[in-house]
């Protein structure tokens, strides 16, 4: 009795070791599919991922060339700190392109010369404020844009006359 | 940003800067009768040749003033230095009612004896002696400028004066390159202050003409500078973030007006040079800039758009009321008051040209002073007689100089470049 006692604590213990063997062995299995699919699985997320990165990169450059294309300078009406229509679209471009990266951007006004200096600072400011705040309207964060005026200091065209001065009344995005 | 309190040691005065900055002089327009004077070149009692020609600096000074008509020298029938040796009819023969004669002593100091002969009276009408350093003999041969001319028109001459500028030389490829420059009040021995890429603004003198303040881009950003003329120390005053410009000293010289954006758009604020302490003084969406100090020192006169269109206001300390002062026109700009405390001098538009007027507190009555149609930066000598500014001939800027009354005009280009934002000096102290 006592053998038979033993010998069925063997079998038991011998199935249960083959039955948690057995256990085992399917639970590899599983595991490994799991683990293949899911691999599978991150392989496509990361594909996607990168494929959608590299569309975003591409974008992104679409946008920063467009922003290049458009130039950086921002001409003004006379007497005026309102944005033209052309001015407008120009910023669009940058305002895109400063959505999609970390840029910081330095807004530098300008005026003509006619008028007294320290009064012109004073529009220049005005103008650089005023591209700063469609800026900001827009979406870019105040802190990423410095404004500075240079008045009628440092102006693109030496003469006088219109032509010149209309080149000079502008924010130069930097 | 809080006001720095930097002082610093800066390499100037001692750099020289040669023709470049020099300014010359060109007399467009005298009195009508200018009185004909002899000014005879000066007796030399010192070792070797004279390092200046007194008399000559004293003839240009008074030919300048566009009242005098100096004789030539080659007109003249005898050089006398002593009363002794001065015969009337040989000036009366060539239409000289005045001659001016002279000695120069120059041993540990320098010392010009002069008197001044009236040849239809046939007596001397002044003598006096000036005192001072060999190496400021110019200054004082201009101080004997300043009392013949006071002598003779009842007003103080401004010769012994100095006049500070912004040189810009034009650089079509790069950044501009610009020069804070003082010079004597006849453009001669200008010496350079600071000088860079990035520009000057708005020179000031302290009320003691010891010193002067500007605005310099050297950060890349603007920021108000103080610097000594002495001893060369440089301070930096401010530099908040947005506008920072227009210095002007307090007449007791304790405090300083100025221009800041800081707290959103152009206002202006009184920096106490020795608390430090900052008081706003004008609160207002519009711009606030170009405050100039009455000579009293209780009020403000500055240029506001709160009206709309720039028009020069009046700040009064005690009251801290706000009074619009000009009306007439849809421009005017960047007030300067003579020491009289009536006459100020501005910027004024009139038919889209920009030209420098005289308005007068008293009356409000604004009288246009100049033809020319880019005018700005107006400075009054400290006589109240001219008033020195800024114009365009051609691509360059260079400075003009008028008579308050309109009857004089000189031009001061520079040999090379442009030259913008004089200010002419106070008084100093000899």
């Amino acid at each position: 009795m006592k053998n038979v006692t033993l010998c069925a604590k063997w079998m038991g213990l011998v199935f249960a070791a083959l039955f948690l063997a057995a256990c085992s062995s399917n639970e590899t299995k599983e595991a490994e599919a799991a683990a293949a699919a899911a691999a599978e699985q991150a392989a496509q997320e990361t594909a996607a991922r990168e494929a959608e990165q590299q569309a975003q990169a591409q974008a992104q450059q679409v946008r920063e060339e467009a922003a290049a294309d458009v130039g950086t300078v921002f001409y003004f009406d006379f007497d005026s700190s309102s944005l033209t229509d052309d001015a407008r679209g120009q910023v669009d471009a940058h305002i895109s392109a400063l959505l999609g990266n970390n840029a910081s951007v330095r807004l530098e006004g300008h005026t003509d010369e006619r008028g007294t200096r320290e009064y012109n600072l004073a529009l220049g400011e005005r103008r650089a404020n005023a591209v700063r705040d469609y800026m900001v309207a827009n979406g870019v964060p105040s802190y990423r844009i410095e404004t500075i005026s240079y008045g009628e200091e440092n102006p693109l065209a030496y003469g006088s006359g219109e032509s010149n001065w209309q080149q000079n009344r502008r924010v130069e995005l930097k | 940003m809080v006001l720095t309190k930097r002082w610093g040691i800066v390499l100037l005065l001692l750099c020289v800067s040669g023709v470049r900055a020099e300014l010359q002089i060109e007399i467009n327009q005298g009195v009508e009768n200018p009185t004909p004077i002899a000014v005879v070149p000066f007796a030399w009692q010192g070792v070797g040749s004279p390092p200046e020609d007194v008399a000559q600096i004293i003839d240009s000074d008074l030919a300048r003033s566009g009242q005098f008509a100096p004789v030539s020298r080659r007109d003249m029938l005898s050089y006398p230095t002593r009363e002794s040796a001065l015969f009337f009819r040989d000036w009366r023969a060539i239409s000289a009612e005045y001659v001016l004669i002279g000695r120069v002593t120059v041993g540990a100091q320098a010392r010009i004896d002069f008197q001044l002969f009236d040849t239809t009276r046939q007596e001397a009408v002044e003598s006096g002696t000036v005192t001072g350093p060999v190496s400021e003999l110019r200054m004082l041969s201009h101080r004997v400028s300043d009392s013949v001319y006071e002598t003779l028109t009842g007003i103080p001459g401004a010769f012994a004066t100095r006049l500070l500028y912004v040189s810009v030389t034009r650089n079509p490829t790069g950044k501009d390159f610009y020069r804070l420059t003082l010079a004597d009040s006849d453009g001669r021995r200008p010496i350079v202050l600071l000088e860079g890429r990035e520009p000057i603004l708005s020179p000031a003198w302290s009320p003691d003409g010891t010193e002067v303040a500007y605005v310099s881009f050297e950060t890349s950003r603007p920021a108000i500078y103080r610097q000594n003329l002495r001893t060369g120390e440089r301070e930096q005053l401010t530099n908040f973030k947005g506008l920072n410009n227009s210095p002007a000293w307090s007449p007791d010289g304790n405090s300083m007006a100025l221009v800041l954006s800081k707290d959103g758009n152009p206002d202006i604020y009184l920096l106490n040079l020795k608390s430090r302490a900052l008081t706003r003084l004008t609160r207002h969406f519009a711009i606030d800039t170009e405050p100039t100090w009455m000579p009293d020192g209780k009020s403000l006169l500055f240029t506001s758009d709160r009206g709309g269109r720039p028009q020069i206001y009046r700040y009064d300390l005690r009251t801290q009321k706000i009074e619009r002062v000009t009306f007439e026109g849809r421009y005017n700009a960047r007030a300067r008051v003579a020491q009289d405390g009536r006459n100020v001098a501005l910027v004024h538009q009139r038919d889209g040209r920009y030209h420098i007027a005289v308005f007068d507190l008293v009356t409000d009555r604004l009288t246009v002073l100049t033809e020319t149609s880019l005018d700005e930066s107006p400075s009054i000598a400290p006589n109240g007689s001219i008033v020195l500014y800024a114009t365009k001939r051609g691509e360059a800027s260079i400075l003009g100089a008028v008579a308050v009354d309109g009857g004089v005009r000189f031009s001061l280009p520079a040999r090379e470049g442009s030259v913008q934002e004089p200010a002419w000096s106070p008084y100093v102290t000899p």
